[in-house]
């Protein structure tokens, strides 16, 4: 039951580094098509900064609407890239093997699809360097360290830094291999980003070394930094925002998010790569419990949010929370964010038919994340639609469609970028894969072959 | 005394364990012994000269820096332009920790990073001997000795099953 077949180091450079040697039709349709919705994303931000930001939806009260959502979504994402990786690096765990390097690229780009939001939500982006940089540009005005949004761009700086580090760092030796299969320019620039790696006992030990320091380091930037970005809203005075529960519960709504998008990427990334010998059942089966546990965490602390709320019964609060839950649209976008993100999911995957079946997981993580997204949405905007104690000062906000090719356009960018690094780097670590084979047997039990791994401790 | 250099190649890790047995065996330092492979393997497989380092000193000195800095300007900030809010004090301690918490764990991530470079003793500019199946399943035994005794390295490298023996 558990045969799998066992690949030459030879075997696994052919077939990882097939997209990276080669260039598939499938390849660049995909690409052509995600940089033109991209590039249709760029054009509506163009027009944005041209025409205002009348052009959005966005008005008083409601000013922060889809773009901000996004943000928020984006980094969620990127938590579980760098959590995946991290947590089972540090926990030995064998099947980190094939998804930690995707999990982690992942995360970068979705940092800075992330990062992009408020610079295209300010209106006139280039002014957020003033107000954010540490130099005294004019008139002794520094920036105010204690906004909440000067510690957002240093939380989502670090991250990112971090992240590009770590994903660099385990890449050097892969780098190494595609420098010894490569010819005339490309083995130069390969050459070059590999740094001369040799793969000596030194530095296959110091490898090792760095990446647990760096898994031990990263995680709690990876804590402290969706924790940051919750205080943009809880340390407001936003009714149903200042709320003192928004710290852990946005970082376990980032992991439900994120670890979904990771099952969404595994399964396309199998399917389009022909990755049938790397990612297997047991990957998937593996994330589906692990969604199980943290959908639970994050359904409690939602709970907690509205028993908070229940608590005080602070009067703007509670009609924040009445407008989220029985008013249309907001009810219907209430209930449709409750069954996507935890009453469809989190059933499904206590079966085990469906946590070992890619079809399922690819459309319950996918549920996930548009569930995930309409979560972000009713925690912001219905809370700023009802911001004042005065009714003249309701609103509401419909996002308008420069905002939605804003959004999709996100979305292609993260697909695109990703799709670029497979060109020229392998979406799973070769490295890793080898070294999970040389450590893999097959013991006889009874009349059963189990596969068994040879570690040192 | 000149020195040269042999690259020894194999496909069978045994082999390359029994090469360096004998290697060492017939006199020849350990540290003038080296593994190249393209995946890892358990540290002392091979009977090599096992590293020491000192990694975990750089994100400490990383950290300490980083702390420095967060802390210079937050509060170069803020005492540069002080804004009086509700008559607290200039220094607000809790926004500061949270920027010198972030810069803390630059410094410390970027200086592991760094030290991994250094004490992997990269980057190397040349290759010098080396050989691209190595990433290809093969195992480099690389040997530095002097010029007399290339010929008994190559015996013994040869007696062991070396694939094919490459000189400087």
């Amino acid at each position: 039951m558990y045969y799998r077949r066992t690949l030459t180091e030879a075997q696994i450079n052919q077939q990882l580094l097939g997209t990276v040697l080669t260039t598939p039709l499938w390849w660049i349709v995909l690409v052509s098509l995600l940089g033109i919705v991209v590039a249709g994303a760029v054009g509506a931000v163009g027009w944005m900064i041209n025409q205002g930001l009348g052009v959005t939806g966005l008005r008083q009260p409601v000013f922060w609407g889809f773009f901000i959502t996004n943000f928020i979504f984006w980094v969620g994402i990127s938590h579980a890239g760098v959590m995946i990786s991290a947590i089972l690096r540090l926990s030995q765990a064998e099947w980190r093997r094939p998804m930690v390097r995707a999990a982690e690229t992942m995360t970068v780009f979705a940092l800075m699809a992330s990062l992009a939001m408020p610079l295209v939500h300010a209106g006139r982006p280039w002014r957020i360097f003033y107000w954010v940089f540490p130099y005294d540009w004019a008139r002794g005005i520094w920036p105010d360290v204690r906004s909440p949004l000067v510690w957002d761009p240093i939380a989502i700086t670090t991250y990112l830094t971090s992240s590009m580090l770590f994903v660099y760092t385990a890449l050097i030796p892969d780098l190494a291999i595609i420098r010894d299969r490569s010819t005339g320019w490309r083995r130069s620039v390969y050459g070059v980003l590999s740094l001369g790696w040799h793969g000596n006992p030194r530095q296959w030990k110091i490898q090792g070394f760095a990446g647990i320091l760096l898994s031990a380091l990263i995680l709690p930037v990876f804590v402290s930094v969706h924790s940051i970005v919750s205080w943009d809203f809880s340390v407001s005075l936003v009714p149903s925002w200042h709320v003192t529960i928004f710290a852990p519960y946005f970082v376990i709504g980032a992991v439900h998010s994120g670890v979904s998008a990771v099952v969404t990427l595994m399964i396309i990334m199998r399917k389009l790569y022909k990755l049938e010998n790397f990612i297997w059942e047991e990957h998937i089966d593996a994330l589906a419990r692990l969604l199980m546990v943290v959908a639970l965490a994050w359904m409690f602390l939602f709970w907690l949010d509205l028993v908070f709320a229940l608590w005080l019964r602070e009067e703007q609060e509670i009609t924040v929370w009445m407008l989220r839950m029985f008013e249309p649209p907001w009810s219907w976008l209430f209930f449709l964010f409750f069954m996507f993100s935890f009453v469809i999911p989190v059933p499904l995957w206590m079966f085990r038919r469906v946590r070992r079946s890619f079809t399922w997981m690819l459309w319950t993580s996918l549920l996930v994340n548009f569930g995930m997204f309409l979560e972000r949405f009713l925690i912001i905007v219905p809370a700023l639609m009802r911001k004042g104690p005065q009714t003249f000062t309701y609103a509401t906000y419909r996002p308008s469609p420069v905002e939605f090719t804003i959004i999709f356009g996100t979305i292609a960018l993260v697909c695109f970028l990703l799709l670029i690094f497979s060109k020229f780097f392998p979406l799973i670590p070769l490295w890793e894969e080898k070294e999970g084979q040389l450590l893999i047997d097959h013991v006889k039990v009874g009349n059963v072959y189990v596969p068994a791994l040879v570690k040192e401790h | 005394m000149a020195n040269t250099q042999l690259l020894g190649l194999f496909e069978d890790p045994q082999k390359v364990a029994d090469a360096m047995g004998e290697l060492k065996g017939a006199g020849f330092p350990v540290e003038d012994l080296d593994i190249y492979s393209g995946s890892p393997f358990p540290e002392g497989a091979f009977g090599e000269h096992e590293a020491e380092h000192r990694l975990f000193m750089f994100p400490l000195v990383g950290a300490l820096i980083g702390f420095s800095i967060g802390l210079l300007w937050t509060a170069g900030t803020q005492i540069s332009y002080p804004l009086i809010t509700g008559g607290k004090p200039i220094l607000s301690i809790p926004p500061m920790t949270i920027i010198m918490y972030e810069n803390t764990m630059l410094g410390a991530i970027l200086f592991t990073v760094l030290g991994v470079l250094f004490e992997s003793r990269l980057p190397k500019r040349d290759l010098g001997l080396y050989d691209e199946r190595i990433t290809e399943g093969y195992i480099g035994i690389y040997v530095d000795c002097p010029v007399e005794r290339a010929s008994a390295a190559e015996a013994v490298l040869n007696s062991n099953g070396a694939e094919e023996i490459k000189k400087a």
